[in-house]
């Protein structure tokens, strides 16, 4: 009781020291969540795949096509259940520095895709609309708000991979069955790609980008992924058959160095708060050197000493932490908003809150424990000749 | 009441061995009020922190109102100082950040007494130095000499049986440091507090029964 009295009093004393400290804190916590929501925010891809679904690419590199002849030959294979297929179109649409244009644009199988990704709920009637008409196009929730796009809008886009002109018809607005779900691509007809490239590129038709494979049993996946690279060893384009989470993640790790920078940096906070704490800390107990030596000439045991010390490090250090925890929401809200497309999901996770209350926690404990063992290891007779 | 037998103090700085006390021995009976002066440096306040329990000497034995200290670990040794001794010291060491209230109150802290209980010692204790009317002050909001006086009161209020004060008047204006005097000179004949001073003030000693002087070591 007298401890904790006497821990606010004495965080108090240097009213500007302490608000600087628990600012620099709850500046580097902000940091520090706001980087692991980004961390977090890239690998939610890998996140929401699912359990039975793998891709079938090419073997050399994903930007390779594949035949559209592989279909029917991979749905024979025992344990697929079905298959679908899609092609990365890329495109410009409107100004490209703006990020809220940059979404995706896939070519899809119109019959099967949605049956392969339960995960992207759409209305039946929009579905129906959308398979029959072969311009048309589906887009996210997501972008759909983002743009203020409605069904029966126009989406012209100028196309880089595919030049020229495109233009599509909105038939359709799909959502995310949960938070994972990607609510930013836009999805069109394959076959209206295929016959604009026949047309304009005579012999590059006939190619996807990629198959997704629904399988029965995942446990047969790695015998699946065998079959499949087997059959096509040979071929004009050999496959790499691989779980969709293993694709994702190849793909997230492209742009891996710079997350793992990410990563690291968040790391440099974490020392960044326990020096900017400790800092303060350090300084408070040894302008109380002399104090400390009278509370313990009175009586007061070590672990009052402790208590004063490591208390006022974890006062310090969970205000600051619980201010940088309620700064990362609005940041990353902020952020969030500013490329709304780029990530599909933008959240500050549980875990990143708990890891951000663990950081400042073991900062609160860390700060204290030099300055606590060098209070307590200075005697009495010394404590007294200290001046304060 | 305190008997110091033989005892010898150093301090060892990196390989050097500085002796400051050798062979003292020194008793001091109940209800004394003992002066110790000497030059600086002489080890007044290192012999007055032996006897106050909060340092141990190299050899030799101490033995407060039948206590040998010497034998007491650390923990024991911090009950028996709140139990037995008072401190005084010459800059007061009130914490800044308490009043003059709390500041006599935190050796009764560590008791059992009910809240209402310290009140009434603190109470009792800053009247008898005359700063009843000061309590809720804190010590930048005092002269020297009422800080002093807080210090006192903070020394007496478990109702220790031995007071240390080092250089209690030191830092003091003539006018305070008579006050501070008269003060302990009371606590010693009203209260029979048996009393340890070290001073560098021939004025302040005059009030002692005794007067001893530390040099080189050797006690006169
Ligand atoms: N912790 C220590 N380490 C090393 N030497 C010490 C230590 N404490 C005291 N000394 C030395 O012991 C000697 C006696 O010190 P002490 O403080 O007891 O003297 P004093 O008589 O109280 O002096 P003053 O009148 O200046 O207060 C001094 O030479 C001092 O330098
Ligand atoms: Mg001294």
């Amino acid at each position: 009781m007298f401890v904790i009295k006497l821990v606010l009093k004495n965080a108090l004393r240097h009213k500007l020291r302490t608000f600087l400290t628990i600012l620099g804190i709850a500046i580097a916590v902000m940091s520090f969540g706001f980087l692991r929501t980004i961390v977090t925010a890239w690998s939610a891809g890998v996140e929401s795949s699912a359990a039975n679904r793998m891709i079938v690419r090419h073997s050399v590199s994903f930007i390779f096509p594949l035949p559209y002849a592989y279909k029917e030959q991979i749905a024979r294979i025992p344990g697929v259940d079905m298959v679908s297929y899609a092609n990365w179109f890329g495109g410009v649409y409107k100004d490209p520095a703006d990020f809220k244009n940059f979404f995706p644009r896939i070519a899809v199988d119109p019959e099967t895709y949605f049956d392969m990704y339960p995960e992207f709920v759409i209305p039946p009637d929009q579905l129906a609309a959308f398979k029959a008409e072969q311009g048309s196009c589906i887009v996210g929730e997501k972008i759909a708000k983002e743009l203020g796009f409605k069904i029966g809008d126009p989406m012209p886009i100028d196309g880089d991979i595919y030049p020229g002109r495109w233009d599509f018809v909105i038939r359709g607005i799909y959502r995310g069955k949960d938070a994972t779900a990607d609510e930013t691509q836009m999805l069109f007809h394959w076959n209206y790609l295929n016959e604009r490239v026949k047309e304009l590129q005579p012999g590059r038709e006939g190619n996807v980008g990629w198959y997704v494979l629904k399988v029965h049993n995942p446990a047969e996946m790695p015998l699946i992924a065998k079959t499949v690279d087997q059959f096509y060893l040979n071929s004009r384009a050999g496959t790499k058959t691989e779980t969709e989470r293993e694709f994702q993640q190849s793909f997230v790790s492209m742009s891996s160095a710079i997350i793992r920078s990410l990563e690291i940096v968040s790391y440099i906070i974490i020392g960044i708060i326990l020096l900017v704490l400790a800092n303060t800390i350090v300084m408070a107990a040894r302008e109380r050197t002399t104090e400390y030596a009278v509370l313990k000439t009175i009586g007061f045991s070590s672990r009052h000493i402790i208590g004063l010390i490591g208390g006022e490090s974890l006062l310090i250090a969970g205000i600051g932490g619980v201010i940088g925890l309620l700064l990362t929401f609005p940041i990353a809200a902020g952020f969030a908003g500013m490329f709304p497309t780029f990530f599909p999901v933008f959240n500050v996770e549980t875990i990143t809150i708990i890891l951000a209350a663990v950081v400042a926690t073991f900062a609160g404990v860390v700060a204290a424990l030099f300055p606590t063992i060098r209070a307590l290891r200075t005697s009495i007779a010394e404590g007294l000749r200290a001046i304060g | 009441m305190i008997e110091v037998h033989n005892i010898s103090k150093s301090y060892r700085r990196d390989s050097l061995e500085i002796p400051v006390l050798s062979n003292i021995t020194l008793d001091v009976p109940e209800g004394e009020f003992l002066a110790l002066m000497g030059p600086s440096g002489s080890g007044k306040t290192t012999l007055l922190n032996l006897i106050a329990g909060i340092d141990r000497p190299n050899t030799g034995s101490i033995t407060v109102n039948g206590t040998d200290i010497a034998t007491l670990n650390e923990s024991n040794l911090a009950t028996w100082r709140s139990h037995n001794v008072g401190f005084i010291f010459q800059f007061y060491n009130l914490l800044p950040v308490l009043t003059a209230f709390e500041n006599v109150e935190l050796p009764l802290l560590l008791t059992n007494l009910s809240k209402k209980e310290r009140r009434e010692h603190v109470e009792a204790a800053l009247k008898l130095v005359g700063l009843g009317d000061r309590m809720k002050h804190y010590p930048k909001q005092l002269s020297g000499g009422q800080e002093q006086r807080v210090a006192i009161a903070r020394a007496i209020v478990t109702d220790p049986t031995v007071l240390v004060a080092d250089e209690p008047t030191g830092d003091l204006d003539r006018v305070s440091a008579g006050e501070i005097m008269v003060l302990m000179d009371r606590l010693n004949k009203e209260f029979k507090k048996t009393i340890v001073m070290v001073t560098h003030d021939p004025r302040a000693a005059e009030k002692a029964h005794k007067v001893m002087h530390l040099d080189k070591g050797e006690l006169n």
